[in-house]
């Protein structure tokens, strides 16, 4: 996989919105690489920069006093300063967005069908029946029971899963090599979660697509990805392949996400624990660690911005290993 | 089909009784309205009174007088106006029907067009003065009264600038049937379309901006553009399509009133004797009859329009159609 040139590369990706008179950061110098086939994780709270980052790459981020410096390539194109014309050939057809919300994300008055129709069609010459057939086909590899019939539905007489199985199926429709999946799962229920994210696995082995998962579920992550990010705060706190991460979580935040997922075996716990304070704002995020406030292992050197230092498997945003105070590995077991 | 059908026929009965009821009412309750003095005339004796009373039948119970008159207008349509006696209401109506038909379409049809090409090009620029300009002039043709600038449509055509070129063949105030001479009806009605049309392009091109507006902070508008749709398809075939629907509703209420009599205005600026120069009429002359008529048949079109907006709804918008 390291042979191959990744599929995306993003470095040093900034975003900042301009607001009264200010300019606020929202990402700060974010890298990282999506390789041939492979699922990377963007994991995050809310309000952390992972949807911002996944939209400044789609170029879906257009309001006035948006700031975008940095450089994501995909396959050696440059994406940020890409004219408008340009990237829409692009979207929908080599980079591909699932939404977090299958509910609000279809146009409701027409049908599941006549959208995916849209979408090939708008990318390839072909037919009406064509692009149909083609439709129905995708729907059905998605599990879709009656494919037919279902292309023929509106949005709201489908359930949450059958939209986002349609929903992926349009992002499929025609093979793009980036697939970004927004919280795919965030507003399914448990059993049509894990569903979505077998297809989602399934996905690279089927259509040779990457995948770029956002989400704030380190649950998701460990069943789905091969690599991951956390984002903090608008900045990279950790990033490696998922198993290392899993085992060895070189971030003090890191570990306290892990911390917070109820675990599969053993005593059940009384309480999981939790994060104590909220991420701080933008506009007041300090200039050392922005998870300092927090952090059980604060200290001094905390004061100055932690660079991205390499660990193990892992680049590591947090003095801590280079100290010689490394995080203790990981006990519970995850199963995979 | 057919039990919604028959569900909206009895409610438009319904509806129809109640309105009819309510005027009657409010007719006898309203002071100096005694018909029988009116028809009577001024200083009559009161024998003639008495005479006049017993022969109209103001003498007898209301509900009696209710059943006789509603009897008059929707059975035997010999009902007499009390004021020019002798007069039948029921052919004044049809007659009248026509011309306030002619006007409400055809100026609807202008300020839908209108207003859609003004909403939908102030959204697609919004913040640059295109927008801006198309606001500030809905604002303004919302703001300018019809009847003055009904005023000042028939000064300049009908007579300062009618001997120019640009307006000799406007022809004089008046109305000329669809079936007489199309191009003649057209071109009697081209300029009061306009005129009506100004107020509601003004508002709905208003709406509709604001609708587009608010439609394109949806995820499914940033799903279309996510697609790599065109910006042009992505705000007509997914932002426009659907605003329609607040649209439509919105468009049932004002088209009903129009043709109910609303274009009341607009009708007495250009000499067209139509429903709403009608009801005026009779509201004037506190001619019962008159009003009742008038007041049905605007009843009957408000309940159509909102029927027919309905059929629309529901080809406009699937949820509607699952939700029944």
């Amino acid at each position: 996989m390291d042979a191959e040139a990744p599929i995306l590369e993003v470095r040093d990706l900034s975003v900042s919105f301009r607001s009264q008179g200010r300019d606020v950061p929202i990402v700060e110098k974010v890298s990282f690489a999506v390789g041939a086939r492979e699922i990377l994780g963007i994991v995050g709270e809310s309000g952390s920069g992972k949807s911002v980052t996944a939209m400044t790459i789609m170029g879906l981020i257009d309001a006035p006093g948006v700031r975008v410096t940095g450089s994501a390539l995909f396959r050696g194109q440059e994406l940020i300063g890409m004219p408008q014309k340009a990237l829409r050939r692009l979207r929908g057809r080599e980079i591909a967005m699932i939404f977090q919300d299958p509910m609000t994300a279809f146009t409701p008055v027409y049908t599941i069908g006549w959208q995916i129709d849209e979408q090939i069609r708008a990318h390839e010459k072909l037919g009406k029946a064509e692009a149909r057939s083609r439709t129905v086909r995708l729907l059905g590899d998605m599990g879709v029971p009656d494919p037919e019939r279902t292309a023929n539905r509106y949005p709201h007489q489908l359930s949450g899963g059958l939209r986002q199985r349609a929903m992926i199926a349009m992002a499929l429709s025609c093979n793009p090599a980036l697939l970004i999946a927004d919280e795919p799962t965030t507003a399914l229920d448990v059993t049509v979660q894990a569903q979505i994210l077998d297809l989602i696995r399934t996905l690279r082995a089927d259509y040779g697509s990457s995948v770029l998962l956002i989400t704030h579920d380190m649950g998701v992550v460990a069943k789905t990805c091969d690599r991951v990010m956390v984002l903090y705060s608008g900045r990279i706190a950790e990033r490696g392949p998922c198993d290392a991460i899993f085992a060895h979580p070189g971030h003090p935040y890191t570990a306290a996400l892990l911390d917070s997922i109820p675990p599969l075996t053993g005593p059940r716990p009384e309480r999981l624990p939790s994060i104590a304070g909220a991420p701080p704002p933008p506009l007041e995020r300090p200039a050392g660690c922005a998870f300092a406030p927090r952090c059980h292992f604060t200290h001094d050197t905390c004061q100055a911005l932690p660079p991205l230092l390499r660990y193990g498997q892992q680049d590591i945003a947090c003095v801590l290993p280079k100290e010689g105070r490394p995080m203790p590995p990981r006990v519970t077991e995850y199963a995979q | 089909m057919a039990a919604a059908l028959l569900r909206r026929l009895g409610q438009t009965l319904f509806v129809l009784f109640g309105i009819s009821v309510l005027v009657f009412l409010v007719f006898f309750a309203t002071p100096g309205a005694d018909p029988t003095a009116r028809i009577a005339g001024k200083n009559a004796s009161p024998e003639t009174m008495a005479k006049v009373r017993h022969e109209y039948g103001f003498d007898r119970p209301l509900p009696v007088q209710y059943a006789t008159m509603m009897k008059k207008l929707f059975i035997t349509r010999d009902l007499a106006s009390y004021v020019d006696r002798g007069e039948l209401v029921v052919p004044e109506i049809i007659e009248a029907a026509p011309v306030t038909l002619s006007l409400a379409t055809g100026g609807a049809v202008i300020w839908v067009l209108a207003s859609v090409t003004m909403g939908t090009l102030a959204a697609a620029f919004r913040g640059t003065w295109i927008d801006r300009g198309l606001m500030i002039a809905g604002l303004i043709g919302i703001s300018i009264p019809v009847f003055w600038l009904g005023q000042v449509a028939n000064l300049i055509t009908q007579a300062r600038y009618h001997d120019s070129w640009l307006f000799s063949w406007v022809p004089g105030l008046g109305y000329v049937p669809f079936t007489e001479s199309p191009v003649g009806w057209f071109k009697v009605l081209i300029i009061p379309w306009i005129v009506l049309a100004v107020l509601f392009i003004g508002i709905y091109g208003r709406v509709l901006r604001a609708d587009l507006v608010a439609v394109s902070g949806e995820d499914f508008m940033r799903t279309a553009r996510a697609k790599g749709l065109s910006p042009a398809r992505v705000l007509l075939r997914h932002g426009l399509r659907t605003s329609m629907i607040t649209f439509v509703s919105l468009f049932g209420l004002d088209f009903a009133q129009l043709i109910g009599g609303g274009a009341l205005l607009t009708e007495v600026v250009f000499g067209l004797q139509g429903v709403g120069r009608l009801t005026y009429q009779a509201l004037s002359n506190l001619d019962l009859p008159l009003i009742m008529a008038s007041v049905m048949y605007s009843a009957v079109f408000v309940v159509l329009a909102n029927a027919v907006v309905d059929v629309i709804y529901v080809f406009l918008d699937p949820r509607v159609r699952d939700g029944r």
